[in-house]
């Protein structure tokens, strides 16, 4: 069965009133929740324990994928599949391989990164219910919103609006599907 | 304790952005800029000088293409001429949008948020100008997928021993890492112009490459591992880049080139004229444009100071290489030096003397440093004097090398300062676009400089 709503959302004027509302219904139990500022709040990642991103992994991964595909592809050109001899120096001249190894390591490490932003974040992403309250517009303006899930499995519509109206937000506001 | 820290902090913040300011108003006036009906006859006529040089570049392109290399100046002994020169200028103008954008990221310094985004765009075009002369200068550009390693069928594959190739990899990773950085500092910007737009096509474009940002704290936590990511990342990049294009000439054993501090003498000159460049833009758009209050005085005096940092180590290294051309004993450098001083390049080489190490040191005096005027008339200075230097150690160290009767001059035709021209087109018509369709300055970094944005003590616990 879907649940008629998204959940609900309350709306903040200042960042110290969200990263207070975000701790409070983190320590009432709340777990589906999710809060939306037009920038960046190092103390909402503590509110709502968002420390671990497996992001520098993947971009580790992505760079060491780099540093082999860089090194073997040299390798293999110059030495397997199109030899020059000159003047009988080595055909794995490690060393004049090294800039393009570093290259492509930065490389893959970069795409990697973008990549991994994207699918961790979920993004591209048409559509989410969040923009169907009209006012969410003012997240990239200069409004913070603290939005709890109806996926929650404390949530209770009345119960929650109440719980959010006690942060003394602005509004509160039901987020449909 | 706790008092006396917030005054400080509070001064700070001040000194970077005007005060005053909120969210809300730092939002509007910089989406302004681009939401707006009104287009100022600033970038008309900016544009226009944009789209006319860019002709005079197809134009140039057209005519290189039907007749060869050969319209250009450069004959034998001097086959680099131009085109390397300009290549080598354009991607060191570069390197300054990404030492704003990263190093100064991983160097938490918070003025560079109001000027990175145009800083970054900037790299962007000039990596763009400056890809187009290598591969011009190919004599035949369409066959430039020959520099790329792929499974052909005449079996020959490129020299990876070379330091063109690394320049090939080089470039060609920096653009797509700039363009990459650009974006991803884009997206948050982009979302604030979807939601703001009024006009329905402009909503739809800005939200497809918005991609659906919405800014929860989910996303802004990852995002900023992101950035501090690929800054990490872009920083030793900046740095290979024009070390790499420093090794096409130090591998080299043209005497003039074969010296091994190349790599950081051209580091810092790139970060040099970068900066030049950086307030060349910026002087006239804050201006133009009314933002002073977020470009302020401030930025463009830490900006000077760089410039005159990274003109002392440039100075000095032109003192080095002199020094070391005499007292390396080695007969070929020092007539090499003797001839730069000297010799048919003279007018060119004292005149670089005096645009990047002598004119610069009135940056010392903090009443040039803090008068926009000065600083754009010194910053142009700085970028003449740059493309005097790469032309001075490219044309003179070929002119005059080794065997005397294989000395020979270059002279640039008509076509040299065409294509020159046409790839400042190029650049301007690119940067006035992003200026008028993008936010030139990064919403979402400026927003986090207000001493509002700070969360108030007793919510941190």
């Amino acid at each position: 069965m879907t649940k008629p709503t998204h959940g609900l959302m309350a709306e903040f004027e200042t960042p110290t009133s969200l990263v207070n509302a975000a701790r409070a219904a983190r320590e009432k139990g709340y777990r589906k929740l999710d809060a939306y500022s037009p920038f960046p709040i190092e103390e909402l990642n503590d509110a709502l324990h968002l420390h671990k991103n497996k992001l520098p992994l993947i971009v580790l991964a992505g760079g060491i994928v780099g540093a082999v595909t860089g090194y073997m592809l040299q390798y293999f050109v110059t030495v397997w599949y199109f030899p020059i001899n000159i003047g009988g120096r080595p055909l794995h001249s490690w060393p004049s391989y090294i800039v393009i190894t570093f290259e492509m390591t930065i490389l893959f490490a970069a795409l990697s990164a973008v990549l991994g932003l994207l699918a961790l974040c979920g993004l591209p992403m048409p559509y989410h219910p969040v923009f169907n309250v009209p006012r969410f517009a003012l997240a990239s303006r200069n409004r913070f919103f603290l939005c709890i899930e109806a996926s929650d499995p404390l949530f209770d519509h009345d119960a929650t609006a109440d719980f959010l109206r006690r942060l003394e937000p602005k509004e509160v506001s039901e987020v449909e599907n | 304790m706790a008092d006396e820290r917030q005054v400080i902090e509070r001064e700070q913040s001040q000194e970077i952005i005007a005060p005053g300011y909120t969210f809300g108003t730092i939002t509007d006036q910089i989406s302004a800029v681009v939401l707006t009906k009104h287009t100022p006859l600033f970038w008309m006529a900016c544009f226009g000088v944009g789209i006319g040089l860019l002709m005079l570049l197809l134009w140039s392109i057209a005519l290189l293409m039907t007749e060869g290399v050969g319209i250009w100046g450069i004959r034998a002994p001097v086959m680099w001429g131009f085109a390397i020169t300009n290549f080598v200028w354009w991607i060191g103008i570069g390197h300054a949008g990404t030492l704003i954008s990263a190093i100064l990221l991983l160097l938490n310094q918070k003025w560079r948020n109001s000027i990175n985004r145009f800083a970054e765009a900037m790299t962007l075009f000039a990596v763009a100008c400056a890809g187009m002369f290598p591969l011009l200068h190919l004599g035949r550009p369409w066959l430039f997928y020959w520099l790329f390693p792929y499974p052909n069928s005449t079996g020959v594959q490129p020299q990876f021993r070379s330091p063109l190739v690394w320049d090939v990899f080089a470039v060609s990773t920096y653009a797509t890492v700039s363009a990459l950085f650009w974006y991803v500092g884009l997206m948050p910007d982009l979302a604030t112009l979807r939601d703001r737009s009024q006009n329905p096509v402009a909503r739809v474009i800005y939200g497809v490459m918005a991609m659906g940002w919405r800014g929860s704290a989910r996303h802004w936590s990852v995002y900023e591992t992101a950035s501090l990511l690929l800054a990490g990342l872009a920083t030793p990049l900046v740095l290979s880049v024009h070390t790499v294009v420093s090794f096409d000439f130090t591998i080299a054993i043209v005497p003039g080139w074969h010296s091994t501090f190349f790599p950081p003498y051209f580091v810092a000159g790139a970060i040099y004229s970068g900066f030049a460049m950086v307030l060349a833009l910026a002087i006239p758009l804050r201006a133009v444009y009314g933002l002073q209050g977020l470009i302020t005085d401030k930025h463009l005096e830490n900006a000077a100071k760089v410039m005159l940092a990274t003109g002392l180590i440039v100075g000095y290294a032109y003192v080095l290489e002199t020094f070391t051309a005499w007292y390396s004993g080695d007969v070929f450098e020092g007539a090499a030096f003797w001839n730069r001083m000297t010799g048919p390049y003279s007018v060119n080489y004292w005149s670089l003397i005096a645009f990047n190490v002598v004119l610069p040191q009135g940056l010392w005096f903090k009443r040039i440093r803090t008068n926009p005027v000065t600083l754009f008339i010194w910053s142009i200075f700085v970028l003449i004097g740059m493309w005097l230097e790469r032309y001075v150690i490219i044309v003179s160290s070929l002119a005059q090398d080794y065997l005397n009767s294989s000395w020979g001059e270059f002279h640039a035709t008509r076509w040299d300062w065409a294509t020159y021209l046409g790839t400042i087109g190029l650049f301007l018509f690119l940067f006035f676009l992003f200026i008028r369709l993008l936010p030139m300055i990064s919403i979402f970094e400026v927003r986090t400089l207000l001493p509002q944005a700070k969360v108030e003590e007793e919510a941190r616990r």
